[in-house]
């Protein structure tokens, strides 16, 4: 009976001596991986274009209702959104959007440190979206 | 007669305030050790190495409201964390932390006060102790802090039995219950060669005395609120909190002067050496802490009086066996 609590204290103290584990936020962060579920972003396509076509398909698959779009005519000719507004507070993160989106347009990616102090900065436009990961 | 009456003040002085620097540093390294041993790190924000972080705390519990709960009664529940703070801090006027020496034609004793009766002083003093933690549950009008300030006394009051039976031994080798005679008895040989069994004991009632993991059923901080120091807010909070980091120091410094030779020790000045003695002694109640899952308060109150009454009780036979048969 004793043997056994001297095991556990010897334990402890070799565990004393490992290295702790935290991560140590916000001078280390971790590496999210690669199909993270974090801050959207409309993409570009080799011209550097917007992919997206405002087809809208995105804002019916939504569970949450978050996305907004209107579509109209770019400078050539194509479709392209007008308006496209996503209400993070709303948002789940649920990466529906990207899943039914048929050209890539919309994809989640890593960045998880979106927090901002009115309900209205939280509303990211279709600028905000497309810039978003350019820093 | 100046002179005398000037040295008493100036180490009262420094004892009361080395005492409460390490009383603040050791939450601060409860944390840390406990952190350390649950392979994570404890508190390393507020300055290097956390170590402004017992400033922040006090600092904190400073401003905070302090409430006195109504219907409460009134002068019990001030009085109630000053009577246990003022017993533990008063504790450790007879503890010995370094060798006399002479200056300027005076001779100081590095203890506060040589009584000849040290020992008994010191239990009384610890008995005494257990009022204030009665007072706060009943003062706090609250029946949760009576029940929880009722067990706690008598878990206190039980192992209060076993510590001053475990010392006894001590006792009889040393033919005198003065602290410095005591640390003096041990400059060969310290007592923990004589009295294994004795220090164990001391031990382990050490550590249900100061209501410590595994011992602390009645205030662990993740099932119960608080026991008795459930409605205590701001400073009389912060006085209980340090309370039972005071307990912990003088239970640990009594381990060492009564078992493991005092301040002796080659080389190091004697201070030093009663320092690094106390600290590991408290690195032990951290240890203990991180290991053991608790006692439930039948479990504890059983192992008090069936086993660790008895094994006092007889190691102080042995002792007379082996003292009568030796001489």
């Amino acid at each position: 009976m004793i043997i056994p609590l001297l095991k556990g204290l010897a334990l402890t103290l070799r565990t004393f001596f490992t290295h702790p584990v935290t991560i140590q936020y916000p001078e280390q962060k971790m590496v999210m991986y690669p199909r993270f579920r974090g801050l959207h972003e409309l993409t570009r396509d080799e011209e550097g274009k917007i992919k997206c076509v405002a087809c809208e398909l995105c804002a019916a698959v939504c569970p949450a209702k978050c996305i907004r779009v209107e579509p109209a005519e770019g400078p050539t000719h194509q479709r392209f959104p007008l308006v496209y507004e996503i209400d993070l507070l709303r948002c789940i993160f649920c990466g529906f959007c990207q899943e039914a989106c048929p050209y890539g347009a919309v994809i989640l990616r890593e960045n998880y440190e979106t927090a901002d102090y009115t309900r209205q900065d939280l509303i990211y436009n279709r600028d905000k979206l497309f810039h978003a990961y350019q820093k | 007669m100046l002179a005398y009456i000037l040295i008493a003040l100036v180490k009262v002085l420094v004892v009361f305030s080395a005492m409460m620097l390490i009383v603040a540093y050791m939450t601060l390294m409860e944390r840390k050790v406990l952190g350390h041993m649950q392979v994570r790190y404890g508190p390393n924000r507020a300055g290097p190495f956390g170590l402004l972080q017992p400033i922040a705390d006090g600092l904190k519990l400073f401003f905070k409201e302090d409430i006195i709960v109504p219907h409460a009664n009134r002068l019990i529940y001030i009085f109630a964390p000053t009577v246990i703070v003022i017993t533990a801090l008063v504790s450790f006027a007879v503890i010995p932390f370094g060798d006399s020496f002479t200056i300027l034609g005076q001779k100081v004793d590095m203890v506060v006060a040589d009584v000849n009766v040290g020992l008994l002083y010191l239990f009384a003093i610890s008995s005494l102790g257990v009022y204030g933690v009665v007072m706060g549950g009943w003062a706090s009008n609250n029946k949760y802090s009576l029940l929880g300030a009722i067990r706690s006394s008598a878990q206190m009051i039980s192992y209060e039995l076993s510590l001053g039976l475990s010392v006894i031994g001590v006792l009889m080798i040393t033919g005198s219950l003065s602290t410095v005679q005591i640390v003096e008895a041990q400059s060969k040989m310290w007592f923990v060669v004589y009295q294994p069994l004795g220090f164990i004991i001391y031990l382990i009632s050490a550590v249900a005395e100061c209501s410590r993991t595994p011992f602390d059923l009645t205030e662990c901080e993740n099932e119960l609120v608080a026991g008795y120091q459930t409605e205590y807010s701001s400073m009389k909070f912060a006085l209980y909190y340090l309370a039972e980091y005071a307990h912990i120091l003088v239970v640990s410094s009594l381990a060492v002067t009564l078992f493991f030779g005092g301040w002796h020790g080659p080389i190091l000045p004697p201070v030093i050496w009663f320092l690094i003695k106390i600290f590991v002694f408290i690195f032990f109640f951290i240890w203990v802490r991180a290991t053991f899952p608790r006692f439930r308060y039948d479990q504890l109150m059983k192992f008090g009086w069936k086993v660790l009454f008895p094994l006092a009780l007889l190691n102080i036979m042995i002792t007379a066996v082996v003292m009568s048969l030796m001489s």
